[in-house]
């Protein structure tokens, strides 16, 4: 085991960048990005993003016994890297999709297929040196399963229900599923692409559409990166009017998947009245700050619109209705047996493995990971709130399902009190406008899990790079080891217990 | 659960009343509905949602069809699981290049006679996310597209108003 200081009493081997704000970002020399490696393969850091640019990987790192957030930056001209996937699995997939889009080659990675390019795209490494592609498309090669009586079941990209695309193959023996690997990547927009050179608001637009189940997070996230770029002091109210909305966007998300989920053990009646109570806060929303979704509200240096004091009523109004109808529903979950049946035990995973691959949100704290970016490193308001971190250990749907029901539980005490203290005074401030290059960070608590974002601004004050890190990464590769040894059957009920995002994965 | 069953029974439903269909859309349409696919059709669609890349927005406000508020099944409208099932398709994103392909089958194996309905302004031309590499910008650069709901994302009110603008232009020929 590595010495709890070790990340930061390493990093002073590090060349500091300055302008990186609010953690460090340090060069390192490839000995000590091997170094970092044998780290975290060894020790409680968890990976928090692997993201690259032209002659550049990125690694942020994150020290849970000392709590200390850091990035590594290793400078690779020649366009190769010591592969992080070769000790720390859950990196290989943001490696290969690092040399799709950059053309950066992680040496030594296990695994060198292609991830988010299938071939089609008009240009190679579109974020690298966006060469023409060479025009041959290669099938791509699953990985094997071998065995007597086994059978494949290729599902997607396109499914049966209102759901994104994804590909999902299956290798069963008769009902049992043996593997299941994924392969995503249909819904890869070429974000980061578009972001490179845009305007600040601009990039908020798209931002606020990596992911529109999340758009409020993600929003954030940015706002937060560049403003702690720019180092732009934003107005109290603004702060808590975010939270308000962060918290309606958790709350709505979570009724509609835990409606969801029950819909998907055949229990439509629970679907039924979670997706009523889903609307109603949609609306709430809508009536407060002139959008269901809430889709650029959240704006760089405040948020769009001042919540008037009908808006106030409006919320005080939903979170009453919302103490009257969610508890029967609660009770409902809880003495309905034949729906346990499907939930209980469905869709373990392995709590050790939640804690390696770093995974957040709903399945990282039904899995005895208690990582909340709210609470760590946390933002404002949420110092001033009181709060719990729920925790289940059980690891299964249920246990996914019990974590949603007290983080509704939660929120409604958190915009409780959000509506009590709320601060007088603006909801916007200017952004500063260094003249720089600058770069920040931010690690946001949406509701699927911490969103990262970083990004670097050019002394005019458009965007150089910017990489949004979707929480989903480090969820996906679990949902193939949940599968395994539950029945094909039960593979809709674990799937949306998760909820992974594929726009926000494929990007 | 009976409780629960039983003051449902009771309370007084939330479903709104429908709305009036979208004059946009019925001119949009009204050039493009012949006889001879309303006598087979009737009064039912069912529709087949497709993701060609959308950021998962318009797909949110497409399940609140299904909610106790907006009930689209009251209307004939019936979401099913594959398109050889399918009258409609409900298309929503800027068509991705990784998509492009997974949507021509799929319209290829909806049965004629069809309807395309493009959600969102993804849909129309690929809205914000026109002119990137990945994607090809726009439903009807790919398949013949009836009708557009443009909307980032539309709210449900608008896609139920699109979509009984499809069933009134049908009914009026």
């Amino acid at each position: 085991m590595m010495s709890a200081a070790s990340l930061r009493t390493m990093l002073d081997d590090g060349q500091p960048v300055t302008k990186h704000h609010p953690w460090p970002r340090v060069i390192v020399t490839a000995e000590l990005w091997n170094a970092l490696l044998d780290g975290l393969a060894s020790s409680d850091w968890t990976m928090l993003g692997l993201w690259g640019e032209i002659g550049m990987a990125h690694l942020a790192l994150y020290e849970d016994s000392s709590e200390t957030i850091i990035v590594a930056s290793l400078s690779c001209p020649d366009g190769r890297f010591p592969s992080v996937g070769r000790i720390h699995s859950p990196a290989q997939r943001l490696e290969r999709t690092m040399a799709d889009l950059i053309g950066l080659q992680p040496i030594g990675a296990p695994d060198y297929r292609p991830w988010l390019d299938h071939g089609c795209w008009p240009v190679r490494h579109p974020l690298g040196a966006a060469t023409a592609p060479t025009g041959m498309r290669s099938p791509y090669r699953f990985l094997p399963a071998e065995g007597e009586s086994l059978h494949q079941i290729p599902v997607g990209p396109v499914h049966a229900g209102i759901i994104e695309p994804g590909h999902f193959r299956f290798t069963a023996n008769g009902e049992t599923v043996v593997r299941l690997e994924q392969r995503l990547g249909y819904v890869h927009k070429g974000i980061e692409s578009l972001l490179s050179g845009a305007t600040i608001d601009q990039a908020a637009r798209w931002l606020g559409r990596v992911s529109g189940d999340s758009t409020v997070a993600y929003a954030l996230a940015f706002v937060r990166a560049v403003e702690a770029a720019t180092k732009t002091v934003v107005p109290d109210r603004a702060h808590w009017l975010r939270a308000l909305m962060a918290e309606l966007e958790r709350l709505a998300n979570h009724c509609g998947d835990i409606g969801a989920i029950c819909n998907d053990a055949a229990f439509a009646l629970m679907l039924a009245h979670c997706a009523v109570l889903r609307e109603k806060i949609l609306r709430a929303s809508a009536e407060c700050f002139g959008h269901r979704l809430l889709m650029d509200c959240i704006v760089p240096g405040g948020v769009i619109a001042d919540l008037s004091v009908d808006g106030v009523k409006t919320v005080r109004a939903l979170m009453a209705e919302l103490r009257r109808d969610f508890p029967p529903l609660v009770e409902l979950y809880d003495n309905t047996a034949s729906l346990q049946d499907r939930t209980v035990n469905t869709g373990f995973v392995r709590p050790a493995l939640i804690k390696q691959f770093g995974c957040g949100g709903t399945i990282g704290r039904a899995g005895g990971r208690a990582f909340d970016a709210r609470r760590w490193p946390g933002y404002p308001p949420y110092d001033q709130l009181t709060f719990e971190t729920p925790l289940l250990t059980d690891s299964d749907v249920n246990a996914r399902v019990w974590l949603r029901i007290h983080e509704v539980q939660q929120s409604l005490h958190l915009i409780e009190q959000i509506l009590q203290q709320l601060p007088m005074g603006p909801v916007y401030m200017e952004l500063n406008r260094p003249g720089q290059i600058c770069e920040g960070m931010a690690l946001i608590e949406g509701f699927r899990g911490d969103i990262l974002v970083w990004l670097r601004l050019n002394a005019d004050n458009t965007v150089a790079r910017c990489h949004p890190r979707d929480p989903s990464w480090f969820q996906w590769p679990l949902l193939e080891a949940a599968i395994e040894n539950n029945i094909v059957a039960d593979f809709p009920i674990c799937n949306k217990s998760f909820n992974g995002s594929y726009s926000g994965h494929d990007l | 659960m009976r409780k629960l069953l039983l003051q449902n029974l009771l309370q007084s439903p939330l479903t709104i009343p429908p709305p009036p269909p979208s004059e946009a859309a019925l001119t949009e349409l009204a050039a493009k509905i012949n006889r001879a696919t309303q006598r087979r059709l009737g009064r039912s669609l069912s529709i087949r949602q497709v993701d060609a890349g959308s950021c998962n927005g318009c797909e949110l406000e497409i399940h609140a069809l299904n909610n106790a508020f907006y009930d689209l099944e009251r209307f004939g409208f019936h979401i099913v699981a594959s398109p050889r099932h399918a009258d409609v398709l409900l298309v929503t994103g800027p068509v991705t290049v990784n998509m492009k392909e997974a949507l021509e089958r799929t319209y290829a194996a909806t049965p004629d006679p069809k309807w395309v309905v493009a959600v969102g302004d993804c849909g129309r031309d690929g809205g914000v996310f026109a002119g990137s590499y990945a994607c090809v910008g726009g439903i009807s650069a790919v398949i013949p597209v009836d009708l557009h709901i443009p909307g980032c994302p539309p709210t449900p009110m608008q896609l139920l108003q699109g979509l009984l603008a499809l069933l009134q232009a049908q009914e009026s020929r």
